[in-house]
């Protein structure tokens, strides 16, 4: 990462793109303190994560979920995995199980509470390591290629679980490389070669086709549409990138 | 070149509690030069058949004909059965474990017992397959590579086998658009080449549209339907209530229509969904 | 195949013997391997059995799970069968050249066999009716005492957790790659003792690098999520002695006494 400066506001959805090698995960493990600025500085809620005594302040506030999913699940019964953050945190027994249980329910996975990592799909694993995460009682999450290693089932049902999460107020910071998912952010950032290529809303960057096709990225259908309808003779208006503003706009 | 598969059935565990019936009296054939592709959920029993096909499960009953020989019936060494048909894992990178790309190459020829000359003849002819340079890679250490790169050398190390039948299953999963584009352009250049079959096994229906011009749909074990790309996303709502995709581009033309709009044909790619939706909003 | 192996596994229940204290479970399979080993006559045994017996009855784990669970131990059973029945020397019952089978080979033989049984049910029960959560925390909880002697009980605990926990994810991985190496014409089933150890290389190398991307991928993820040893670290089910678990004492300490007191038992007898 060369120079990148961004700043994610309270409640935001924000999106990195980039393609492999762009420096966007490395960013992703900046934000939590998992590795740190050679130089420059990030700040967590103002703490400055090179600051030794802020560190479990700073990873409880903003916590993470890799790409793996299975590679993140530390106990064989799902339930306990969910507990471990909290234990770390010195939480109390009853405050752990209360915490476990909102946790599992909000990504819809009570019901498997007892079973073992090994017997879930891939997209449950995954949602069993946001549960994990959300246990800790976050400000942030950060996504790192959450659903890189999933089928679009699963891609489906954690995409869901990050929305609802984001409305109930945890700012959201997904790391993707997965257009369609990347619409649905409030905020784009592109990465390419470590540096910030491109950042705006959805709307601004996936109007400049050509400058992210440069970056080895793919755009969103919608866009695709769009330009292919603009060729036509269709006035097809820019800010226009998911399918829902697609469908909007031609049933109009 | 041919297969055909017959009332193929395979369980694990068979007989104890926890048994589990993988794929349940599947059959279907395959012509030469053609490009299949099997789409179903993670589960559905897709990679057991797969893996029935150059041998490496047998099933509990049912029959595997490869060039009219049936593999389950065959005695002794499956050497033969695997050179003809080359299977790519998932993720076959983390198969890898040769000093250098070269030797990693040469493993699968060698355990078919050619001479040094030709397998070195084989590494420099897979690795050109895929893109790449034995003079420039060969004495790399393959774990030295980026995850793109490496992947094509874990190709390239089932291509050297020479197979008539190459099969990958979900070869993109985890690549960025770039890696996910270059492989798939390859495999078809791969495929023109080199003729006999290609089967794909992928969650990317856009790629089945693109590439394949055979399906296969297994769901719960079984073979639910078979057809061009055309007449299996034809049947979106059967698709759909199995909770399986249809391409991103139907699945737009499919939403216009629930809000109203007129539009003909059965568009699968953007560039067709495109001029349909052109056609229908036209001034 | 490999998913086949029961030992070590967990099965899953609700008995009075899944609901003890994991400590109490722990000491008592310790206590019983070495009152096996304490056993002089088949009278010990019968007595051994019995005690399991019960307990297996009680666990609700099925016979049938419990005995699979042997089956990859079995080589070694007959291994130290053969070897206890040919070796052993005294009163020759069978000769053929040089091999013979004496009736003290034979008795030792049977004997050593039904002690090794007995061990191995006696300790896959303790992992079938406790969660590996609950065992490592009960070896973590019998370990604290020696941390003043610098033992890392928290460590240890922890390391058992994890090594439980990704078992299942080596053993697919295994499978994989093997399947993979096959694919690729490599065969690992013939030749000689030299032959075969090379040909596991390509499954080894492949595994080593898995095992190392997992650890490196979980230490990443423990840290996010602000793991930093035992200190400060509460609990979510502590684990608690009750009532039950006093009786089970109390019953394991009958049985220590009856097994040592046997042979003089036996002499009041008869």
């Amino acid at each position: 990462m060369d120079q990148v400066s961004l700043k994610i506001h309270k409640g935001s959805f924000t999106a990195v793109i980039g393609s492999n090698g762009s420096g966007k995960s490395t960013l992703a493990k900046n934000i939590n303190a998992l590795l740190l600025p050679t130089s420059g500085a990030v700040y967590i809620k103002g703490m400055d994560t090179r600051v030794m005594e802020y560190l479990w302040d700073i990873r409880q506030s903003a916590g993470m979920v890799f790409q793996n999913p299975d590679n993140q699940l530390v106990s064989s019964v799902v339930e306990d995995d969910v507990a471990f953050g909290p234990e770390n945190l010195g939480v109390e027994p009853l405050e752990i199980r209360r915490r476990v249980d909102e946790a599992l329910k909000s990504v819809n996975m009570y019901d498997e509470r007892k079973s073992g990592p090994h017997l879930l799909s891939g997209g449950q694993k995954q949602r069993i390591a946001i549960a994990g995460v959300v246990a800790m009682r976050p400000d942030v999450i950060i996504f790192d290629e959450p659903t890189a290693m999933l089928d679009p089932k699963g891609r489906k049902e954690v995409m869901t679980i990050i929305k609802t999460l984001n409305s109930e107020g945890i700012t959201v910071v997904l790391i993707t490389h997965f257009m369609d998912e990347a619409s649905l952010a409030d905020y784009i950032y592109i990465m390419d070669k470590g540096k910030v290529a491109l950042k705006g809303s959805p709307g601004e960057v996936f109007s400049r086709v050509e400058e992210i096709r440069s970056y080895d990225l793919d755009v969103p259908l919608a866009v695709m549409v769009a330009e292919g309808l603009r060729e036509k003779g269709i006035d097809v208006p820019t800010h226009i990138v998911t399918v829902k503003e697609m469908v909007d706009y031609l049933c109009q | 070149m041919s297969i055909k598969v017959e009332n193929l059935t395979h369980i694990y565990a068979e007989g104890l509690p926890h048994q589990q019936v993988a794929i349940e009296d599947i059959s279907f054939e395959i012509e030469d030069g053609s490009f299949v592709g099997i789409i179903g959920h993670t589960g559905s029993g897709k990679s057991t058949l797969v893996q029935h096909l150059p041998g490496l499960l047998k099933p509990n009953s049912g029959s595997i004909i490869i060039d009219g020989e049936d593999i389950t019936k065959k005695e002794g060494s499956l050497t033969e059965i695997r050179r003809k048909t080359g299977l790519v894992f998932q993720y076959p990178e983390y198969q890898l474990f040769e000093e250098t790309v070269a030797k990693d190459v040469a493993f699968g020829p060698l355990n078919l017992g050619v001479s040094m000359e030709e397998a070195e003849r084989r590494v420099g002819e897979a690795l050109k397959q895929v893109g790449m340079d034995v003079k420039l890679v060969g004495d790399v250490s393959p774990f030295e590579l980026s995850g793109g790169e490496k992947r094509r050398v874990a190709i390239a190390g089932v291509m050297a086998m020479e197979p008539e039948v190459l099969i990958l299953d979900e070869p993109t999963a985890g690549l960025d658009p770039k890696g996910h584009h270059d492989i798939l352009e390859l495999v078809e250049k791969i495929h023109k080449a080199k003729g006999g079959i290609t089967i794909l096994v992928s969650h990317n229906m856009a790629d089945i549209v693109n590439y394949a011009d055979k399906v296969l749909v297994i769901e719960k074990g079984k073979l639910v339907m078979e057809g061009t790309p055309l007449e299996i996303f034809k049947r979106e709502d059967e698709l759909i209530k199995m909770d399986l995709d249809i391409p991103p581009a139907a699945e737009l033309i499919r939403t216009l229509r629930e809000r109203g709009l007129k539009i003909k044909g059965n568009p699968m790619s953007v560039k067709e969904a495109v001029s349909a939706i052109y056609e229908a909003i036209k001034p | 195949m490999i998913r086949d192996i029961t030992l070590g596994q967990y099965f899953p229940g609700e008995s009075g013997i899944h609901r003890l204290d994991p400590r109490v479970k722990i000491v008592m399979a310790l206590t019983y391997i070495v009152a096996l080993f304490l056993v002089k006559d088949f009278w010990g045994f019968f007595f051994a059995v019995l005690v399991l017996s019960i307990i297996i009855k009680a666990s609700g784990v099925p016979l049938k799970f419990i005995i699979r669970g042997l089956k990859p131990i079995f080589i070694i059973i007959i291994f130290t069968f053969t070897v206890n029945m040919f070796m052993i020397g005294g009163e020759v019952l069978w000769q053929w050249k040089f091999l013979h089978i004496t009736r003290e080979g034979l008795f030792i033989a049977v004997f050593m066999a039904i002690r090794l049984i007995l061990l191995i049910i006696g300790s896959s029960l303790l992992t079938l009716t406790t969660k590996p959560i609950h065992l490592t925390d009960g070896i973590e909880s019998l370990l604290k005492p020696l941390t003043v002697f610098k033992v890392p009980a928290h460590e240890l605990a922890m390391m058992m957790t994890i090594a439980l926990r990704f078992i299942p994810t080596l053993l697919e991985e295994t499978d994989k790659i093997m399947k993979a190496q096959m694919a690729r014409g490599a065969d690992f089933e013939s030749g000689n003792v030299i032959r075969r150890a090379k040909s596991l290389i390509p499954l080894l190398v492949p595994l080593f690098i898995s095992a190392f991307r997992i650890a490196q991928d979980l230490a990443m993820a423990m840290e996010a999520r602000c793991y930093r040893g035992g200190k400060h670290r509460t609990r979510m089910n502590a684990i608690r002695i009750r009532k039950g678990d006093y009786v089970a004492v109390f019953l394991l300490i009958l049985f220590v006494v009856i097994i040592v007191a046997e042979p003089s038992i036996k002499g009041l007898l008869v």
